[in-house]
């Protein structure tokens, strides 16, 4: 790892095998011991994976890669075509001008920035599925947000040590 | 960001009116099938590891069960080829169709929907195996749902117990005829449009009645569990267990009966409203 620390496509392929992990625990199945609502507090982990590339390495991760991701995440949980894409290409965007002040942050700080980040990822999911007749409003579609702003600062610790021990920059 | 965030808004559109995508869709979902394996893993080396360390007594004893198990439904089963043989001599007496008997695929559940509100799962099984998009899916013990979306490999099935999802019942003791909806929450289906003096209690046993061409005849679908009549109400409150193990059966049936083709020209016609016939 450490020798493809300077080489681009070697970084490509760490972010890229980091926002698989993420989908590999948006679709995980819960235990069956666990009860069905627990199943509310899953937060969008390739969102979070997301944000975090974005913050750490705008010139390399940003809006294609969300967008690319939040595709593959559609057809992975079914929902319709360009709801994920659309809600993770917002968030990019936010992120993206933001990434200069949520570097200074600290991570408690990151982590309430993230709850108002996948909130809006949950929005926009939302509206999509309410304009396309597929929901309706309750407030469990917060808890991923709130979830997710919770498990921020471990997310992040991981993935920053996993950014300086493969060196990229 | 204007330009992609546009063009998944016009994805969208496209994907919920015209089934133009599901071309697409499904040569992604082969090539995100990994993704989906991988998350399978601890269920499926869970399951591995619980056979390795059963014991050897353990095992001998769960084959007498079955053995003996077998023997009994054969046993019913042979009975079953004479009534059905009777029953279309006097259908054939009647003047009416001999009934078919039901071919059914055997698959695996591949995956769940982390979506709570949404009761879907994933089967091993696609068009490749001939499943066909309305396809009535059952396990052992009842109805489970039906195929919503089909892949080269893989497929979606809608469960009965799924808000978006209805099924037409009848009462197995009164013949009444009425529509199961899902309610999302667990385990549960309900009857709609009960007037308060219908002959239905607690403990009915619901069968499919195959009104709207969707569901074979006759598939058990729930027990009535909770009957309240509201004064004042014009239809009474009535809620039902579904009789399949949706939450924990792991093999699924795939039907296939001879109305095949009556059902696709149905479900050609959309994707989105028309669920549950």
């Amino acid at each position: 790892m450490i020798a493809v620390a300077d080489n681009k496509t070697g970084g490509l392929v760490t972010i890229w095998i980091t926002i698989i992990v993420g989908m590999v625990l948006a679709v995980v199945p819960m235990p069956q011991m666990v009860p069905v609502e627990l199943g509310f507090l899953r937060p969008d982990w390739v969102a979070m994976v997301l944000v975090y590339w974005i913050m750490a390495l705008p010139h390399r991760v940003g809006i294609p890669t969300a967008w690319l991701a939040g595709i593959a995440v559609d057809v992975l949980l079914g929902s319709l075509i360009g709801l994920h894409a659309l809600s993770y290409v917002l968030i990019a965007y936010v992120a993206l001008s933001l990434y200069q002040r949520l570097r200074m942050f600290s991570v408690w700080q990151q982590a309430t920035v993230l709850f108002a980040l996948l909130g809006l990822n949950q929005l926009v999911g939302f509206w999509i599925e309410s304009i396309a007749g597929l929901a309706d409003w309750s407030f469990w579609y917060l808890l991923p947000a709130l979830s997710g702003a919770f498990l921020w600062p471990w997310v992040f610790l991981l993935l920053r040590s996993l950014r300086r021990w493969t060196g990229m920059t | 960001m204007l330009g992609l965030g546009l063009l998944s808004l016009v994805l969208g559109a496209v994907d919920h009116t015209t089934s133009w995508l599901d071309g697409p869709r499904s040569v992604l979902t082969i090539a995100l099938t990994p993704i989906v394996v991988t998350a399978d893993l601890p269920t499926r080396s869970a399951r591995g590891i619980q056979s390795i360390f059963s014991s050897r007594e353990d095992l001998r004893s769960r084959i007498t069960g079955l053995e003996s198990e077998l023997i009994f439904l054969r046993v019913k089963t042979e009975r079953m080829a004479a009534l059905i043989s009777e029953n279309n001599r006097l259908r054939g007496l009647l003047g009416s169709a001999a009934k078919l008997q039901d071919n059914v695929l055997v698959a695996e559940l591949v995956g769940v929907n982390p979506d709570p509100e949404e009761q879907e799962v994933v089967i091993d099984k696609g068009s490749e195996d001939s499943v066909f998009v309305g396809q009535p899916v059952l396990d052992s013990r009842g109805l489970v749902g039906q195929v919503v979306d089909v892949s080269p490999f893989s497929s979606r099935v809608l469960l009965i117990s799924d808000e978006r999802h209805s099924v037409p019942v009848q009462v197995l003791r009164s013949n009444l005829r009425f529509v199961a909806h899902g309610t999302g929450i667990g385990q549960q289906l309900e009857l709609q449009h009960v007037n308060s003096t219908a002959d239905i209690k607690v403990g009915d046993q619901l069968l499919s009645s195959g009104l709207g061409n969707r569901f074979p005849v006759g598939y058990p679908v729930g027990v009535v569990d909770k009957v309240a009549f509201m004064p004042g109400k014009p239809f009474a409150d009535v809620l039902a267990k579904p009789s399949a193990q949706l939450d924990r059966s792991r093999h699924v049936l795939l039907v296939f009966t001879e109305t095949r083709v009556l059902e696709e020209t149905n479900t050609s016609s959309g994707k989105g409203d028309d669920r549950g016939g």
